[in-house]
């Protein structure tokens, strides 16, 4: 009866899902219970996603972690650990990916994409290799490309806009 | 929904859907066919008639619900009503042995060192709490449902930015329910009357103008209500991909779909269903369970799986790009192996025809040669009898005159049943090459607007699938480089090269053209007058008695030796000419590269084929062939198969031996990169031929399957071994939809030009083969057609029918030109 209602909110199949959990419950072994018809509250702690192999070494693990976290923190619920991997998987569409991808590049959560967060995600795309200058110059020329609203900073539709002509946008 | 439109979609999706979802598993959408799927068992309202056969209905239903995962709310109630049975189920079937191979790939991720546990930012609300404009979305959504726009404009429509698409959830709620609206419109010419509130006029209704209220949290439970109404009118199919794609979290999914489901339950229909197709609706639906799960069965085999989750996660999606293009073949290859195997191998393996010549004896060089002893073998065109195997029924065998009584029942039209398998494994090949290249068109066709590249690469390039600590570094470097490199030209722009520079550049590229057009016309005679030179030395050694039949037999093998040979070295020289013109653009020297060896190859086949149809086929007494069609299936063979080796020598020399090289001798850290075009226009090299060589080989697209299996491992092996991730940027989507595109286009199109060519116009061997006395190959049909009108005068429209369609190809291919057009624009 779980698995039915997951199957139909995410895109997974019942074995994937199965699959997904086991390794949620390898995560934790006594804190997540094997019966969850009672759906229980069981929450990970941020450092035990983080450590997963998939988002170990992925500079954006935290921001996804708290952008798919219900509590905004980074400690998920089984759901939201479904709901993460179903958007990540090869399977969700681009819009999809898109709205998610959006907010994890919006480090204040204001709902925009401006410089610092743009700075931001610079610094951790490249490992800070980029000098103070070089990425003060991308920034300004990513909004001078991307801003279709003049407001200085990107917002959802801006961004949306602007995946919708790339088709490298892979995730 | 009636019943033809239920054959009709039925017949489209169990056509081009299942054989989707095998050969491209990976591919986007696939999940909304295997919904749609669902859908149509949903639509026939399987509770009703259900219901009216109570015991019959439970059997089916727990039948199909534990066996065939059926997901309609029959089965809420079905077997697996608890994770705990689930999990147990799993448990038995060794479920956590797939959890071992991944957490052996945690500990070869893990030997890297643990990475630092990472600062807590401050925590921020998960969904802003923005105020809305309810009346501008309304007003705006409201042009869009006013008018019928295709599928199409819908589609693009609906990702286009609208201003007032927030990230809160009352925004997303409002946008869905205008979402399903226009769904429910689409699907049907209005939302049925008797879901309307009484007090309301329906044309005002549709238009979802809300209430007077201005109560933000009323408004948004009114939204609410209405999206769950909606979502309940709409097919499963349909909300299953709307609960699927909207970004909520799965805790507020799962609260709507209850609500949606609980209001169904509750909404049941009772109409009732005219008793005949009662019957038909049941074994659609029964036969399409069946192939359902046969497929999800298929799905769950998941070959590969953790190879290739290796080698994307240390090189990314460019290289994995390569593995999954080679998965493709191989189940196309799967296919053509069944469809043959079945109907022509099987056959006649049972029957055996009376052998004419002694077999020769077996030495180990026929697995080289392909000749020899396996000649006469049901391996090649030759060894198919050209009468209808019958059963027969032999009474007395003990004194030696045994009476063979033919029963009429099981008889086999083997030469019938050759032309027709061969036809249909083609046509059904042309619709899946052509569905799937124009999915892939769908996905990667994007206007090229050159004033973004800065933004695209700051967000796009990030390769997700990349998980190893080496390469998610090495992945960090090559962006910083790019963007370097991109800042670097849009600040400096583009000084203006003097007239010189200008005529020196293009006096570089044409050199460079000069020399691949020179070493490709070259090499394409060398090949024409090698293959003269063979064959007249065929006729030579025909003539007089063969003094060593091993030498003969080796001797065969030069032709396709040379071949291999300058596919292997000609693209070297193709690559030093690149490197001598020096383009600033990484995508225009891959586009170059790849039209270079296009032309090698294309130009190579063509002589091939040349050769074997214009000059072995045309006049086999030359060289004293009895079965020409065996002798250019084994020529077929002997390409495949010295393309595999030099395929491996080339891994060898030019990975293995090149990377222990430069470490030693160079003394360089660097290591080869894995050419990702080359290397796929290589499979697709192969793929052409396994294609020329069905019709004269059936048993071809086995070998090419162990070949492409033999490959995967040595492969990947060579790859995690020896190789880096190309540092250049590779557009993964782009090159995926180009390489289809070449599968189709040059390739398959080009051996089915050839197939056809032959059967249409070429004689066939007078003395084996299931065409003997025929003058085309064509002629079967013909011929078949015919018997059937002497037997049964009734039948002679079908006669009429088949000697203007199918004799008349026009007809045939426009006709299937329309239709396919229709399809791919329906899915599109």
């Amino acid at each position: 009866m779980i698995s039915l209602y997951l199957q139909d909110c995410t895109y997974f199949t019942r074995k994937e899902i199965l699959r997904l959990f086991y390794r949620y419950r390898d995560l934790a072994p006594q804190l997540v219970p094997l019966d969850y018809t009672n759906h229980p509250d069981v929450k990970l702690p941020y450092e035990l996603i983080g450590s997963m192999p998939e988002l170990k070494d992925n500079p954006f693990r935290q921001r996804i972690a708290e952008v798919f976290s219900e509590d905004g923190e980074g400690n998920m619920t089984l759901d939201d650990f479904l709901d993460m991997f179903s958007v990540l998987s090869e399977m969700a569409p681009r819009d999809l990916k898109a709205y998610y991808a959006f907010k994890i590049y919006d480090f204040n959560n204001d709902d925009f994409i401006c410089k610092s967060d743009l700075e931001k995600t610079l610094n951790k795309l490249t490992r800070n290799e980029l000098t103070e200058d070089e990425v003060r110059m991308v920034c300004e020329k990513v909004i001078d490309e991307a801003d279709l609203d003049n407001d200085g900073r990107l917002s959802l539709e801006d961004f949306q806009h602007m995946i919708v002509r790339a088709p490298e946008f892979l995730r | 929904m009636n019943v033809n439109d239920i054959i009709d979609s039925a017949w489209v999706i169990l056509l081009q859907f299942p054989l989707m979802r095998v050969l491209l598993p990976e591919s986007e959408g696939h999940q909304g066919l295997s919904a749609a799927l669902r859908a149509l068992l949903g639509d026939l309202t399987f509770l009703n008639f259900l219901s009216l056969y109570r015991p019959l209905s439970a059997f089916v239903s727990i039948f199909m619900s534990t066996c065939l995962s059926v997901r309609s709310p029959v089965d809420e109630e079905g077997v697996h009503d608890s994770f705990n049975q689930l999990i147990a189920e799993q448990s038995q079937n060794g479920g956590p042995s797939e959890a071992f191979e991944l957490q052996q790939l945690q500990r070869d991720l893990d030997e890297e060192g643990r990475d630092g546990i990472a600062y807590l930012s401050s925590p921020g609300g998960r969904q802003g709490q923005r105020d809305m404009e309810w009346e501008d979305d309304e007003r705006q959504t409201d042009s869009l449902i006013a008018e019928r726009w295709s599928s199409a404009t819908l589609k693009v429509l609906s990702s286009m930015p609208s201003r007032t698409i927030g990230r809160s959830r009352g925004a997303i709620i409002s946008q869905y329910y205008n979402r399903t609206m226009q769904l429910r419109r689409r699907r049907q010419s209005r939302p049925a009357i008797r879901d309307f509130s009484r007090s309301a006029r329906p044309s005002i209704r549709d238009y979802g103008i809300g209430a007077d209220t201005t109560d933000a949290e009323e408004a948004e439970r009114n939204k609410r209500e209405r999206l769950v109404n909606n979502l309940q009118n709409l097919s499963v199919s349909d909300r299953v991909r709307m609960l699927r794609g909207m970004p909520l979290s799965v805790a507020e999914k799962s609260g709507l779909r209850r609500l949606a489901l609980q209001k169904e339950s509750h909404a049941l229909s009772s109409s009732k269903i005219p008793c005949c197709s009662r019957l038909k609706y049941y074994i659609i639906i029964a036969v399409r369970q069946s192939w359902y799960s046969w497929l999800s069965f298929l799905h769950s085999l998941q070959l590969w799986q953790v190879a290739l989750k290796r080698v994307s996660g240390r090189f990314g999606t460019g290289v994995l790009s390569y593995f999954l293009f080679l998965k493709t073949l191989l189940f196309f290859n799967l296919f053509l192996f069944l469809v043959t195997g079945a109907f022509l191998v099987l056959p006649q393996a049972v029957h055996p025809p009376a052998l004419s010549a002694a077999r020769p004896a077996f030495t180990g060089l026929e697995f080289l040669t392909g000749a020899g002893y396996f000649s006469d073998t049901v391996m090649y065109y030759g060894y198919y009898s050209n009468y209808t195997l019958r059963k027969s029924c032999r009474d007395d065998v003990s004194n030696g005159t045994s009476l063979d009584c033919v029963s009429k029942r099981h008889s086999y039209n083997m030469p019938l049943a050759y032309f027709v398998t061969i036809g249909v494994a083609f046509f059904v090949t042309c619709i899946i090459l052509v569905y799937s290249m124009s999915k892939s068109f769908g996905q990667s066709f994007r206007i090229d607007k050159s004033h973004s590249i800065l933004a695209v690469k700051v967000f796009c390039s990030w390769d997700f699938k990349v998980i190893k600590k080496t390469s998610v570094r090495l992945m960090s470097e090559n962006i910083c480089i790019q963007l370097k490199e991109l800042l670097a030209e849009v600040n400096h722009k583009n000084v203006m090269n003097t007239a010189c520079q200008k005529l020196s550049r293009l006096m570089v590229h044409g050199l460079a053209w000069a020399i691949c057009i020179g070493g490709n016309a070259a090499c394409v005679y060398a090949i024409y007058h090698f293959s003269e030179h063979m064959h007249q030395n065929l006729q030579l050694t025909s003539r007089s008695t063969i003094k060593d039949p091993l030498l003969y037999e080796a001797s065969l093998l030069a032709l396709p030796v040379v071949v291999s040979l300058i596919n292997l070295l000609l693209p070297g020289l193709f690559n030093l000419a690149a490197w001598m013109e020096d383009y600033e653009s990484p995508s225009v020297r891959t586009y170059v590269a790849i039209g270079r060896n296009l032309m090698l190859k294309v130009s190579i086949l063509g002589v091939l084929c040349y050769h074997w149809l214009g000059r072995v086929a045309a006049d086999p007494k030359v060289i004293r062939l009895q079965c020409w069609e065996s002798f250019v299936g084994q020529e077929l063979y002997r390409f495949l198969l010295m393309d595999f080796i030099f395929t491996l020598l080339d891994t060898l020399f030019g990975e293995l031996l090149w990377r222990l090289f430069s470490e030693r001798v160079l003394k360089r850290r660097r290591m080869p990169e894995f050419d990702i075009a080359r290397n796929v226009l290589e499979l697709i090299y192969g793929q052409t031929l396994a294609w020329l060589g069905v019709l004269f080989t059936p048993l071809l697209p086995a070998v090419q399957i162990l070949k492409l299996l033999l490959l995967f491992y040595i492969k990947k092996s060579s790859v995690m071994m020896n190789c880096q991730a190309p540092r250049r940027p590779y557009r993964v989507s782009q090159m995926t939809t180009i390489f289809i595109t070449l599968l189709c286009f040059p390739s398959f199109l080009g051996a089915s030009v050839c197939v056809t060519y032959t059967m249409w116009s070429i004689t066939p061997s007078t003395s084996c083969g299931p065409f003997r006395e025929l003058k085309t190959m064509f002629q079967a049909g013909k011929r078949w057609v015919e018997e059937l009108e002497k037997d049964n005068p009734n039948l002679s429209p079908l006669a009429w029918a088949h000697s203007y369609l199918v004799e008349h190809p026009f007809f045939l291919f426009v006709g299937a030109g329309i239709f396919l057009r229709e399809k791919i624009r329906s899915f599109l």
